[in-house]
């Protein structure tokens, strides 16, 4: 490319406003400083924090596919939650029938079971994500309303089927023996189930970033995100680009599912729509459509859960709403408003 | 007398409630600069727009080298050699303006030699290289977007307003670059309100008016007859400044 | 005489009309044309539900918004009526303080909740109201001193309208004129009330607006309307009709839960209701709850016999059993959106000739 690309002069931006752009970033952080204070002992601290951490990636795992949805077509799926709720069942029967690769103490066969089992959780949801796509969400294009409804519709159809598939019943089921038990690190037990939860978040955060800032389709997601008109008349079909997306969401929404169904150990058909509300909370915080916020967003959210669950275990659930409360209050369009052309 | 290259023949658009297009006919030669005039709200934009698929016309047809594109959408107009650089420029500012580049290079990699072309059309295209779109200045924005449309040879260009709100000298380094992009092979359909501009590139204009083409022609013949001028200027007043 | 007491929004569809004659007719006569209590708890239900529904659709109808926080509202009526009733004694000036109180509250939350985020986007409120939907269900829930949690809270009522009480000694056409009677009489002459009021508001100028501040926002915003204003009134006004018919629940059923009140079932029968019954119609609203009710309560029986007469196909038998009607409900909802937007009342004026 041309060698003599000359840096453009930036503007001194005020350091006080350097930091107020920075600050998002800088909440969890914060979070957690605030958190060791009122908490007091750095034990039980430590090993709260990394669940809230674990919690946090979980979600953001959901979350991700809803957010990047919406931002590129404009859509919210209510129904996003049923593909947990999918995924988890799946990837639990699939657990059953290698009873014997999870209960062995081989850590490579358990990991091996997991891996099928996340894998067949999120080609069946990818699947389903296809089908809700065409069947569902493509004749309400730009109706918000009628999408609202029908996505909800979809979600109750899809909990039902679940029943129908897999029986009213709850389903139980341990985790594989490697992932049992706890580290201990000084004073503090850390869950090692929870320390795989935050290197699958992490490592799906950064893949995604990565894709994002550098693939092609990262760059056309990025730029249909903000102008979708524009995408088109460079002459991409910006609608099979979105169901590339939409997919993807779905599977991620199933691979969340199975992660959460295994740090529960135990799930329901209505766990979808119970965990959509955190889903709901972490993108609104983080701003509809952005993806770095639905990470900050998930993060706060987990660690907040997390300490008031220990500190005030009534208020869990409305702590996180008292947070999305304070982020709005602040910034209206949550920590990183998306620009959008229209 | 040179081939049609686009023709739109008792074009109609309607826009939720709004009947915008009111049969437009108009005749696109290949070759050189057709300028669309007329005041705000005639539908100039809305006739590019629906041109490029981004409205769907409700009656009429749109033909392109002897095809009707009118319900084609837009990404297969886009793919048949039709550039669109709109009114609000479409950049992508959250990418680097060479992201921007690269999206617009869809048939593959960026040809060095067009670049180097266009870096010399628009040099802050080269300057800014690795910047991101939004910090570049609204000149150079537009020079972007105008760059972008021309990164992959295409038949036709349509540009809406590129001078909008841009100071003279960024008006007339524009204007030279419209006019050496006129000595390549591409057709130009410019929508513009700036006649001094329009008519210093113009080969052939057409005038619009309430949804309808009210005058077309050769742009020598409108810049030579004033009396015309006055008819067509009192309908469409912005023109005139 | 009629037409007025109706606000001029007449049903326009003799067939309409007959069907909503009927069901008026058998609401108003229930006690003595379906005797037993298992049919009047349903009449009753069916009233509250058609009030419900119908404050439902003013917001999701004729705003143009979703809210999944009308469970909340619902609740927060009977919380209130409930928690008045058993803390100040069974009396009458108890239950008026209760459903005011209930009634204020709702407005408040509501009022809050539409200046929060009504500014912002239709999607942004559905998003905000089910995630305060649900914590307030969970903080209901939780809240077990004051609220009984997830048992709910059992209390009295005035004593003249619990079936103790005994207005005339004999059977009148074989029932008893008790104050159960009185209690049913009650809610449905509140009910029809409700119901009359907001169909009045539908036809005032305001919801005029409403409806043009629906179709199209921007440009009821450039001719000068206030939308924010327009839009978080229609949902004050919502939730308050909301609360008063969780008041009335409250004192048909001597009871208050949040499984009765405030879960997330009830919100998506709700839904159901209102698309299947039509949008923006509010006779949709008496007509989606009466078929949705009497589903809920009767259709599950014949789906047991569809389940048993398909009990050798293994799959097709889970598929229609009774617990599975939600299922085929959904998918009514589904279609009835893309298909039948207008509902079933739409349908009907469409048909008539």
């Amino acid at each position: 490319m041309s060698d003599t690309s000359i840096k453009p002069r930036i503007e001194k931006v005020p350091l006080s406003e350097q930091f107020f752009q920075k600050l998002p970033v800088m909440l969890v952080p914060l979070l957690a400083l605030a958190g060791l204070l009122a908490i007091g002992n750095p034990a039980s601290w430590l090993t709260l924090t990394v669940a809230g951490l674990a919690m946090g990636m979980m979600i953001f795992i959901m979350a991700s596919g809803l957010t990047v949805v919406f931002g590129l077509m404009d859509v919210i799926n209510f129904g996003h939650g049923a593909f947990v709720a999918i995924g988890a069942f799946v990837g639990f029967t699939v657990l059953a029938w290698l009873a014997g690769w999870t209960e062995s103490p081989s850590v490579l066969l358990n990991l091996f079971a997991v891996l099928i089992a996340i894998l067949a959780a999120m080609l069946v949801t990818g699947l389903l994500g296809y089908a809700f796509e065409r069947v569902i969400v493509m004749p309400v294009y730009g109706e918000h309303l009628k999408q609202i409804l029908v996505t909800m519709g979809g979600l109750i159809v899809a909990q039902q089927m679940i029943y129908v598939v897999w029986g009213p019943d709850e389903l139980h089921i341990s985790r594989p023996e490697a992932f049992q038990g706890s580290l201990i690190f000084g004073e503090a037990a850390i869950e090692k189930y929870r320390l795989v939860a935050v290197g699958i978040g992490l490592a799906l955060f950064l893949a995604m970033r990565h894709i994002l800032q550098n693939t092609k389709v990262g760059l056309l997601v990025r730029a249909g995100v903000e102008n979708g008109e524009m995408v088109e008349a460079l002459g991409y079909r910006i609608r099979r680009l979105f169901l590339i997306v939409f997919m993807t969401g779905s599977a991620l929404a199933g691979l969340g599912g199975v992660m959460w169904g295994l740090y529960q150990e135990t799930i329901t058909a209505h766990m979808g729509s119970e965990i959509m509300v955190l889903v709901f909370i972490v993108v609104i915080i983080g701003g509809l459509g952005s993806v770095e916020g639905c990470f900050i967003g998930a993060l706060m959210v987990g660690l907040l859960a997390n300490y008031t669950a220990f500190l005030a275990p009534k208020v869990a659930l409305i702590s996180t709403i008292a947070l999305m409360v304070v982020i709005l209050m602040w910034r209206p369009q949550g920590l990183y408003p998306v620009v959008k052309a229209k | 007398m040179p081939d049609t290259l686009l023709s739109l023949s008792g074009v109609h658009t309607h826009i939720g409630p709004y009947h915008i297009l009111q049969g437009v006919d108009l005749l696109v030669p290949e070759g050189g600069v057709t300028v669309l005039l007329g005041r705000n709200g005639a539908g100039k934009t809305t006739t590019l727009r629906t041109i490029m698929g981004l409205w769907t016309a409700s009656q009429g047809d749109i033909r392109f080298v002897d095809h009707v594109i009118t319900k084609l959408a837009t990404p297969e107009i886009s793919r048949r050699g039709i550039a669109f650089v709109p009114e609000d420029m479409g950049i992508f500012t959250d990418l680097t303006v060479a992201e921007n580049m690269m999206l617009a290079a869809s048939n593959g990699p960026i040809d060095e030699k067009r670049l180097s072309w266009i870096t010399d059309l628009f040099p802050p295209i080269g300057t800014f290289w690795k910047s991101s779109a939004g910090t570049l200045s609204g000149g150079q924005k537009q020079m972007l977007s105008v760059a972008r449309a021309i990164i992959e040879p295409r038949r036709l260009i349509l540009i809406d307003e590129p001078t909008k709100g841009l100071a003279p000298a960024i008006i007339k380094s524009m204007t030279d670059a419209l006019k050496e992009l006129k000595e390549t092979d591409t057709t130009i359909l410019l929508v513009e309100q700036n006649f001094a501009m329009a008519s210093s590139i113009g080969d052939t204009v057409a005038v619009m008016d309430d949804g309808r083409i009210i005058h077309s022609g050769d742009m020598q013949e409108l810049v030579e007859d004033t009396a015309l001028q006055e008819k067509l200027m009192g309908l469409t007043l912005e023109v005139h400044q | 005489m009629l037409t007025k007491l109706l606000s001029g929004d007449t049903p326009r569809s003799s067939l309409l009309t007959v069907i909503l004659l009927i069901v008026l007719v058998c609401l108003a006569f229930a006690p003595f044309l379906f005797p037993g209590t298992k049919s009047l708890e349903t009449a009753a239900r069916i009233c509250i539900f058609i009030v419900l529904v119908a404050s439902y659709d003013l917001l999701l109808g004729y705003a143009g918004i979703v809210s999944f926080a009308h469970t909340m509202f619902f609740g927060i009526g009977a919380y209130g009526t409930a928690l008045a009733l058993s803390a100040t004694g069974p009396s009458y000036v108890s239950l008026a303080w209760g459903t005011l109180a209930g009634a204020v509250l709702a407005a408040v939350f509501a009022l809050a909740i539409g200046l929060f985020s009504l500014r912002v986007k239709a999607i942004f409120f559905a998003m905000v109201t089910l995630a305060v939907a649900s914590a307030f269900a969970v903080l209901v829930s939780q809240m077990s001193w004051l609220t009984g949690g997830e048992d709910g809270l059992n209390y009295k009522i005035p004593r003249e309208l619990t079936p103790a009480f005994k207005l005339v000694e004999e059977k009148v056409l074989d029932v008893r004129i008790n104050g159960k009677l009185l209690a049913y009489y009650l809610v449905f002459f509140a009910s029809a009330f409700l119901f009359l009021v907001m169909l009045r508001i539908v036809n005032s100028p305001f919801g005029r607006t409403l409806k043009a501040v629906r179709d199209n926002a921007f440009r009821a915003e450039a001719i000068g309307y206030r939308v924010v204003w327009y839009r978080t009134t229609a949902t004050v006004l919502s939730a308050v009709m909301a609360a008063l018919a969780g008041s009335l629940l409250a004192v048909w059923l001597r009871y208050t839960g949040p499984a009765t009140t405030l879960s997330m079932e009830i919100m998506i029968d709700i839904l159901l209701m209102v698309v299947i019954g039509g949008m923006g119609t509010l006779y949709g609203a008496v007509l989606g709850a009466t078929l949705f009710i009497l589903a809920q309560t009767y259709l599950q029986n014949l789906m047991g016999i569809a389940s048993e007469a398909t009990s050798a196909v293994p799959f097709l038998s889970t598929l229609v059993a009774p617990e599975r009607w939600l299922l085929w409900l959904g998918v009514l909802f589904v279609l009835s959106v893309y298909f039948f937007p207008s509902g079933i009342v739409g349908r009907l004026r469409a048909g008539r000739a």
